[in-house]
C-alpha cells in the first residue's frame, strides 16, 4: 500500500482513471498510513476514516461512469480551521471543543464537489496563531523530518503544521491550510514539501475559522508544484458569501508550469539580505538565482525598502483584528462555556480556560492597538506601513515578474526550542509576512537541505492574480533542484 | 420659507434666571427592507424568538457578512429625504463590546465615514412657526438581539431575531431649544421617513427609538456639558425625558453643583431620568474599519436614479397644496403630516374647490375620526363619498348645514350621496316661488318684528332662521337672504 501513498495526485488521478487501483484502494492505504503514523507525528487531530471510505466510493461510482472530477478520488487532509459540515471544527482550540458546524466551508465545498476524499481534520497552531503547531490545544505535531543523527523531534512549522507534516509523511495526497504571515510557506519550507499562499481573494474566506481578516487566505500543501496547481485550481473561486473574494478567472494553473522561465526577470530583493542571515540560507538563495537564471530567466536585483516596518506593523495588524474576531467566542451560543455568578465572570472563566497562552497574548496585544489613544500611534501607522509595503511591491513588480527570496531564516527547530521566546517564534515569518501585507501570491518549494539534513525553501512572490507565474517559476526550481531526498519514516508503528 | 423661524432662541425661567436649554438627538430608525443589513434572514417583526437568525447572525465561525443593497438604497433615500450630502464612499467599522445579545462581540457600524453627511429637518410647531434642525449625519448599523431578564429566575435568554437588523442613525446637530421642539422633530422626521418607506416609524414596536441628548446653559454662554438619555421609545416620553432633565440640570447649577457628562435612563412609570454609566464607565469602542467589508462605492448615477424615483416630500407637498389650492399653512401642515391624509384629501379636493375640500377633511372627517379613535386608512366615508358631497354642496344642491346630515349617513350607513339626498328629500328648494311663499308667510306673521329689522339690520338672521325652520332646513339660504332682504328693505 506505501506504493499508494507515495504517489502525486496527478499520478494517482491518472491511475484511477486507468483503473489501476479504486479510490476505496487509495482512501484505505492513507487512513491505514495515518492509523499507524499519528501517535508519533500527531498531524491528525481527528481521522475520519467512515466518511473517507463513503467519499471513496462514491468517487468509484463516478469514476466506473466516467463522470469523475478533477480531484475525483483524490485522499486529502483538511486543517482544522476549516469547517466542516458534521464534523468536529476547533480550530485546536479547547473554547471550540466539540463544536461541529452545520454548514461546508467554500474551500472545502470546493475541494468535494471536484471529487476530493476527506481524511480527517489536521492539526494547527490555536486559531492558526503560531510558527511552531505548539500553541495547538491537541499538542504539538512531529516534523516527519529529523536531524541527521538525532531523535529529537523537530517541529513541522507553523500554524498549518499538521497539513505540512501530513503531506511529508504521506498521510495525505494533498492538504488546504491557511496563511495569515507564513503559516503555509513556513511549514511547508519546514517539511519539504510545496505550500502556496493565493493572491488575497483568490479563495474564498467562507466558512474558515478567521484569525485576520484582511491577511488570511486559504491554499493548498502537496508533494509537487504541479499537484499544488491542481489543488489550486478547485480551491480557487469567487464567492457572493465572501465580499472581499475576486470576481476574477481561474485559469488552469496547470496549463504553463511546463513553459519555464526563459523570459521571466526574477526580481532579488535586496533588503532580504538581512543581518545575521545564516550562510546556509544565503546560500541556498544564491543557488535559486543561479537555477533561474539557467534555465534562461533574467535576475534583476529589486528594491524593497519598507521591508524592514512589516514585521512589527503585522503584528500590530494581525492581533487587532483578531481580538475582534474572537469575541464572538464568549460561552453564549456554542463551544466551551464556564459558568460563573454573572454574565462577566462567565466571560472570564471561558475566555481564560478555552484560549490558550499565545491566543490570549495577541488577543491582549489587539486590543491594545485599539484602544482610544492608542489606535493612531498604532493601528493606523501599521495600515500606512502596509500601504507603503504594497506601494514597495508595485513598484519592483514593474521591473521583474516574479520575486525570489528565502522562505525562513533557517530550518527546522527542535520542539520547545524558541517556544518560550514569542519574539524568536515571531521572526520565523520575517520573509513570509509582507506578501500577506501586500495581499500577493506565494509559494515555498522545496529547494534543498540544510546543514543538519532538513528541508529548507526557497519562496517565490507573485504579482496579484498572477499565480500562472508563480507557479512555472516554482516548477523551474523544483525541476532544477531535482528529485529531493525524503524524510526516513521513523513514525510507522509496526502493524 | 418665509414663515421659517430665523432665530431659535427660546428661554426657560430658573431661579435666578434665565436658562436654554439645548437638545440634541440620534434616532435609530430600522430600515424597511425584507432581509438584515449583512444576512439573508428576515426582519419579520413578533416571530417566535431565534426563528429570525442566520449562520452571519448567530456569528458562527468562519461566517461573513455581505452588505444588503436594499438597505443601501434606503439608506440613500433618507439621506436624500434630508436633503443631504450622501457620500459615495463610506466605510463599516467595527464596534467592540462584549454583550449577549450582541453575538459576534462587536457591531458593524459606520464611524468616520458615514453614507449621508449633513442635512435638515424643516420643522412644524404648533402655533404655526417652523425652525430649521441641522442633520449632522446618517450611517447604517446592525441592530442587537435582545436579552431576556423575566423567563427563568437565575437565567437570561436571548432572542436574536432582531440581531443583524438594520437601522439608520440620525444624529441631528444640538439645534432643538425645547420639548416641543424636540416632539415635532421626531414627528417630521418620523413623517419623513414614512414618505419615503425607509422605516415604518413604528415606535412601539421599536422601528424608531431616540437617544436624546440634554443641556442647559445661560444665554450665550459657550454649551454646557450634555447628559445624554438612552432609547425613549415614545414621543410623549421624549417631552417627558427633557422636560424632566433640563429642570434637574438647571436646580443642579443654581444650587452650585455641577453636571457631569454621563448616559442617563427615562423611567416612564416616574417620568424621572436616572444615572445609567458615569463617562469613566463608558466603553471603548476600538472601532476599526471592518476587514470583512471593503469600502461601500457607489456611483453618483445610481445615487440619480434613486433620487428620481424619490416620492414627493412632505415639505414639497405642503408648499404645492398651499399655492395651487389656496391652504392655509397650517391646514397643509395637518394634512401633510400624514401622506394617507394628504393622499385622501388630493383625491376629494381635485377638480374641487380646496378650501372647501380641506375644510371638510380636516374639520368634519379628522374630528370624526378623532373622536372615534379610528386613522384615515379606517374612514368609512371614502374620499370619493366625500368628494361627490361636497359636489352637491357647491351646486347649490344641498346646504352645508344638510350636509353634515348626508356626512353623518355615509358615515354611519354607506351609500351615494346623490341618491341619499334624492331618496330623503334633502334636496335644496331653490324653486323661488316656494321660497317666497314661505317668506312671505313669515313676513305676515311677525309685523313687530319686522317693524325691529328696519332699526337693527341684523335682525334679518332671525328671519331666515324661521323660513329655514319652515322649509326644514332645505331652502337656500342664499336666496332665503336675498328675497329677506328685498322684502324687508335692509340694506347691510
Amino acid at each position: 500500500m506505501s506504493e499508494l501513498t507515495n504517489l502525486t495526485i496527478a499520478a494517482a488521478r491518472a491511475g484511477l482513471d486507468k483503473k489501476e487501483f479504486s479510490a476505496k484502494e487509495l482512501a484505505e492505504a492513507h487512513v491505514s498510513a495515518i492509523e499507524a503514523a499519528n501517535d508519533a507525528l500527531n498531524a491528525y487531530v481527528l481521522v475520519t476514516p467512515d466518511r473517507a471510505l463513503e467519499m471513496a466510493a462514491e468517487s468509484d461510482k463516478r469514476l466506473a461512469k466516467g463522470e469523475g472530477g478533477a480531484l475525483e478520488g483524490i485522499p486529502l487532509g483538511i486543517k482544522d480551521l476549516f469547517c466542516t459540515e458534521g464534523v468536529v471544527t476547533t480550530a485546536c482550540s479547547k473554547i471550540l471543543e466539540g463544536f461541529t458546524p452545520h454548514y461546508e466551508s467554500t474551500v472545502t465545498r470546493n475541494l468535494w464537489d471536484a471529487g476530493a476524499v476527506m481524511l480527517g481534520k489536521l492539526n494547527n497552531d490555536e486559531f492558526a496563531m503560531g510558527s511552531s503547531n505548539e500553541t495547538s490545544a491537541f499538542g504539538p505535531v512531529a516534523n516527519p523530518w529529523r536531524r541527521e543523527g538525532s531523535d529529537d523531534k523537530l517541529v513541522p512549522g507553523g500554524s498549518s503544521g499538521g497539513s505540512s507534516a501530513a503531506v511529508a509523511a504521506n498521510l495525505c495526497m494533498g492538504a488546504t491550510g491557511t496563511d495569515t504571515g507564513g503559516s503555509i510557506r513556513q511549514p511547508a519550507a519546514l517539511t519539504g514539501t510545496v505550500g502556496l499562499k493565493p493572491t488575497y481573494g483568490r479563495c474564498s474566506r467562507w466558512g474558515i475559522v478567521a484569525f485576520a481578516s484582511s491577511l488570511d487566505q486559504a491554499g493548498p500543501f502537496a508533494r509537487t508544484v504541479e499537484d499544488t496547481a491542481l489543488l489550486l485550481n478547485v480551491m480557487a473561486s469567487h464567492d457572493p458569501r465572501d465580499t472581499t473574494s475576486v470576481d476574477a478567472p481561474v485559469p488552469d494553473f496547470t496549463a504553463s508550469l511546463k513553459d519555464g522561465v526563459k523570459g521571466l526577470t526574477v526580481g532579488i530583493p535586496k533588503e532580504y539580505r538581512i543581518d545575521g542571515l545564516k550562510p546556509e540560507i544565503a546560500k541556498l538563495w544564491d543557488q535559486g538565482v543561479e537555477w533561474l537564471k539557467a534555465a534562461g530567466a533574467t535576475v534583476k536585483e529589486v528594491t524593497l525598502p519598507h521591508t524592514k516596518y512589516a514585521l512589527p506593523s503585522y503584528y500590530i495588524v494581525a492581533p487587532a483584528e483578531a481580538s475582534s474576531n474572537l469575541a464572538r467566542y464568549d460561552g453564549v451560543r456554542y463551544g466551551l462555556r464556564v459558568d460563573g455568578d454573572d454574565v462577566i465572570s462567565m466571560y472570564e472563566n471561558t475566555r481564560e480556560a478555552g484560549f490558550g497562552a499565545e491566543v490570549k497574548r495577541r488577543i491582549l496585544i489587539g486590543t491594545y492597538v485599539l484602544s482610544a489613544g492608542y489606535y493612531d500611534a498604532y493601528y493606523l501607522k501599521a495600515q500606512k506601513v502596509r500601504t507603503l509595503i504594497k506601494r514597495d511591491f508595485d513598484q519592483a513588480f514593474e521591473d521583474c515578474d516574479v520575486i525570489l527570496t528565502p522562505t525562513t531564516p533557517g530550518p527546522a527547530f527542535a520542539q520547545g526550542e524558541i517556544s518560550g521566546d514569542p519574539l524568536e517564534m515571531y521572526l520565523n515569518d520575517i520573509f513570509t509576512v509582507t506578501v500577506n501585507m501586500a495581499g500577493l501570491p506565494g509559494i515555498s518549494v522545496p529547494a534543498g537541505l540544510s546543514g543538519e539534513g532538513t528541508p529548507l525553501g526557497l519562496q517565490l512572490i507573485g504579482k496579484p492574480f498572477d499565480e500562472a507565474t508563480l507557479l512555472r517559476a516554482a516548477q523551474s526550481i523544483e525541476d532544477a533542484a531535482g528529485p529531493l531526498k525524503r524524510p526516513e519514516n521513523w513514525w510507522t508503528k509496526a502493524a | 420659507m418665509q414663515e421659517t423661524v430665523e432665530k431659535n432662541d427660546l428661554l426657560i425661567a430658573g431661579e435666578t434666571g434665565d436658562w436654554e436649554v439645548i437638545i440634541g438627538m440620534e434616532v435609530h430608525a430600522q430600515v424597511t427592507s425584507n432581509a438584515k443589513l449583512f444576512s439573508g434572514a428576515s426582519t419579520g417583526f413578533g416571530a417566535a424568538p431565534n426563528s429570525h437568525v442566520s449562520l452571519v447572525d448567530a456569528a458562527m465561525p468562519g461566517m461573513l457578512p455581505v452588505i444588503n443593497s436594499e438597505c443601501v438604497a434606503q439608506a440613500v433615500r433618507t439621506g436624500l429625504g434630508l436633503k443631504a450630502q450622501i457620500n459615495l464612499t463610506s466605510i463599516f467599522d467595527r464596534k467592540n463590546y462584549f454583550y449577549p445579545d450582541l453575538p459576534q462581540g462587536y457591531q458593524i457600524s459606520q464611524y468616520q465615514q458615514p453614507i449621508v453627511g449633513e442635512g435638515e429637518v424643516i420643522v412644524d410647531l404648533l402655533d404655526g412657526t417652523r425652525v430649521v434642525v441641522g442633520i449632522e449625519r446618517l450611517h447604517l448599523e446592525q441592530d442587537a438581539g435582545k436579552s431576556l431578564h423575566d423567563q427563568h429566575p437565575k437565567k437570561s435568554f436571548v432572542d436574536l431575531n432582531r440581531s443583524g437588523v438594520a437601522l439608520m442613525e440620525i444624529v441631528s446637530k444640538p439645534d432643538i431649544r425645547s420639548s416641543e421642539q424636540a416632539k415635532a422633530y421626531v414627528s417630521k422626521l418620523r413623517t419623513i421617513l414614512r414618505y419615503l418607506g425607509t422605516c415604518d416609524g413604528n415606535m412601539e414596536e421599536g422601528s424608531l427609538r431616540a437617544d436624546v441628548n440634554v443641556s442647559v446653559r445661560r444665554p450665550g454662554d459657550p454649551l454646557g456639558t450634555r447628559a445624554e438619555i438612552k432609547n425613549v421609545n415614545s414621543i410623549r416620553f421624549i417631552g417627558q425625558a427633557i422636560e424632566y432633565e433640563a429642570r434637574r440640570q438647571i436646580e443642579l447649577l443654581e444650587e452650585g453643583g455641577e453636571v457631569v457628562q454621563e448616559t442617563r435612563l427615562f423611567d416612564a412609570k416616574t417620568g424621572e431620568t436616572r444615572s445609567m454609566r458615569s463617562k469613566e464607565e463608558a466603553h471603548d469602542y476600538r472601532y476599526f474599519p471592518d476587514p470583512d467589508l471593503l469600502p461601500l462605492e457607489l456611483t453618483q448615477d445610481w445615487v440619480d436614479s434613486l433620487k428620481s424615483d424619490l416620492c414627493e416630500l412632505p415639505d414639497e407637498k405642503r408648499e404645492r397644496f398651499i399655492r395651487d389650492f389656496g391652504l392655509s399653512p397650517y391646514d397643509a401642515s395637518v394634512l401633510v403630516a400624514e401622506k394617507e391624509r394628504a393622499d385622501y384629501f388630493e383625491a376629494v379636493a381635485d377638480g374641487r374647490d380646496g378650501k372647501l375640500a380641506v375644510n371638510w377633511v380636516n374639520n368634519e372627517l379628522f374630528g370624526r375620526l378623532n373622536k372615534e379613535g379610528l386613522g384615515i386608512t379606517d374612514s368609512p366615508v371614502s374620499a370619493d363619498q366625500l368628494g361627490k358631497l361636497i359636489d352637491l354642496i357647491a351646486d347649490d344642491t344641498i346646504s352645508g348645514k344638510i350636509a353634515k346630515d348626508v356626512f353623518d349617513i355615509l358615515w354611519t350607513e354607506g351609500g351615494d350621496p346623490a341618491e341619499i339626498v334624492e331618496t330623503r328629500g334633502m334636496k335644496q328648494v331653490t324653486d323661488t316661488g316656494a321660497i317666497e311663499a314661505a317668506v312671505d308667510e313669515v313676513i305676515a306673521a311677525n309685523p313687530d318684528k319686522v317693524e325691529q329689522a328696519k332699526e337693527k339690520p341684523q335682525m334679518i338672521g332671525w328671519f331666515v332662521g324661521q323660513v329655514m325652520k319652515a322649509t326644514q332646513g332645505k331652502a337656500s339660504p342664499q336666496a332665503v337672504n336675498a328675497l329677506l332682504k328685498d322684502k324687508l328693505g335692509v340694506e347691510e
